[in-house]
């Protein structure tokens, strides 16, 4: 029965990973795009940008992921099929504008004067902005970023309200239909997944923050 | 004609009228001191004249020929500028040396992106010159253009690590050079962004107080470099508040007081003849600091 239940909540847990996973994926490089929007010196783009980054910040992400599944039935189309891919696109969302308020933050810490230093020794602006200001805008985000990915391994299991996504906490629940347990045990089994899950994160974070250690800002 | 001619310069930020109209001139291979109280205009001018400003009027010319002309509003965007910036080296009052890189990889860096940039022109003439093949040629024509980049990029690449070498010996940092930027003292850095200057090969080289964010006792070896440039016959423009440096190094000393030039002439004509009353209470007030 043990074997049993680590086997259908690590089931669950794969769900949970998937999500996790392609989240971080597209949301990590759209939140830098976001955020470039959101600083841009063209006025309409920038307020587009900072009015999508305001409502998406300012609702509820279960209401989000409602908005994705069922939003398509307001203009008369069927609501989507595939709970997880809408799952997927607003989890993505969600946190490419969360990330992207980090990432302007990191970029605005950058003194003007790497900026110019750059531009003086003939560099274009891409330039510059990878070679020179990037790798700073990544060590000083670090930590900030890391808590929202910490978040984002949790906030996953809002994604079983759309149902038909067994992720952790949905299969926790499942356990107790196959085995007579009480649902609190399968439940504190899943707290242990996510905790092992937060701890090795921690730990990738530390080796990565240690990795950029050998310059200083 | 002088090598750099700057005429009638004027720009204003808001309502601040910061230049009010600067015009002057130097020859290559002179140091041009540029001294005067805080917020007079001396920064603003050298960020125009590497056009991290742009002048709203005024025109420069340099070797003949009009680098630059406020009047001429389609020049002034950012790529075209971007060119004509490397005319110009600027090394700056905090240093801004990339904090990522070595001192090696700082000097490296730019010359790696122009030699790139060279690459893709050279890569580009090539392919050009190619269409012009008859078809039968082309393979073999392809593999000498193939071989003769191959080795070009390997001439670059060794062209390049000579050059810093050297810049590194001449400002006397050869052992640091896999040092980063935060393990360097002051004074080091800034040996490191002159070096990081001069490799691009600047026309002219400007210092914008190129001391005044350094601890006392660091002011004299950055000092002692930039007096070596001058005897390597580069042209250099010195925004200062060292007086002494002004006096012993430069060839030519301007005074610039709210936005304009109070005064200018050889070091001996400004520091031991000040014609002008503001220059004349300038350089009371600049000595007496120094107690």
């Amino acid at each position: 029965m043990f074997v049993g239940i680590f086997e259908q909540l690590a089931e669950g847990f794969l769900i949970t990973l998937e999500l996790f996973g392609l989240t971080l994926i597209f949301s990590l490089p759209l939140g830098l795009l976001i955020a470039l929007c959101t600083m841009s010196k063209f006025y309409p783009l920038k307020l587009l940008f900072q009015v999508i980054v305001w409502v998406i910040r300012g609702t509820p992400l279960m209401l989000q992921l409602f908005i994705v599944c069922y939003g398509p039935s307001l203009f008369g189309l069927n609501a989507m099929r595939d709970s997880f891919l809408a799952a997927t696109i607003a989890f993505v969302i969600n946190y490419a504008c969360y990330f992207s308020v980090i990432y302007r933050g990191g970029i605005e810490s950058i003194s003007k004067g790497q900026y110019e230093a750059g531009q003086v020794l003939g560099m274009n602006r891409v330039q510059v902005f990878f070679r020179v200001v990037l790798l700073q805008v990544v060590k000083r985000i670090l930590a900030p970023i890391s808590n929202e990915v910490i978040t984002l391994v949790k906030d996953t299991s809002l994604a079983n309200t759309l149902g038909g996504i067994v992720e952790i906490i949905a299969a926790a629940k499942e356990v107790t239909g196959t085995y007579a347990v009480p649902l609190i045990y399968p439940l504190l089994g899943a707290g242990v997944f996510f905790l092992i899950f937060v701890g090795v994160l921690t730990i990738l974070f530390g080796l990565l923050e240690k990795k950029l250690n050998y310059f200083r800002i | 004609m002088s090598f750099l001619e700057v005429v009638d310069y004027k720009k204003k930020f808001g309502d601040n009228e910061v230049l009010k109209g600067i015009s002057f001139s130097l020859e290559k291979g002179q140091v041009l001191a540029i001294i005067g109280s805080s917020g007079g205009g001396k920064t603003t001018l050298l960020r125009c004249l590497n056009f991290l400003e742009r002048a709203d009027e005024g025109k420069l010319l340099l070797d003949g020929e009009v680098l630059f002309d406020a009047a001429d509003k389609k020049q002034n965007k950012e790529k075209s500028v971007r060119e004509k910036r490397l005319h110009f080296g600027l090394v700056f009052q905090s240093f801004n040396l990339f904090p990522q890189y070595t001192v090696y990889g700082n000097i490296v860096l730019a010359q790696k992106l122009l030699a790139k940039r060279e690459l893709k022109r050279i890569k580009a003439e090539y392919a050009a010159q190619l269409k012009n093949v008859p078809s039968e040629k082309k393979a073999e024509m392809k593999k000498e253009i193939k071989a003769k980049l191959a080795d070009y990029k390997n001439g670059q690449k060794e062209r390049i690590a000579e050059k810093t070498l050297s810049l590194l010996s001449r400002v006397g940092l050869s052992e640091k050079k896999d040092s980063y930027p935060y393990q360097l003292s002051g004074g080091q850095q800034q040996r490191v962004a002159i070096a990081r200057a001069l490799a691009l090969n600047p026309d002219i080289l400007c210092f914008d107080e190129p001391t005044s964010a350094l601890d006392p006792e660091l002011t004299g070896e950055v000092l002692k470099v930039i007096k070596g440039l001058k005897s390597s016959d580069s042209t250099m423009i010195v925004v200062t508040h060292e007086m002494d440096f002004a006096r012993n190094v430069a060839d030519h000393v301007i005074f610039i007081a709210d936005g304009h030039i109070e005064e200018e002439g050889t070091p001996e004509q400004i520091f031991e003849n000040p014609r002008s009353e503001k220059t004349r209470a300038f350089l009371k007030k600049s000595t007496e600091d120094n107690f």
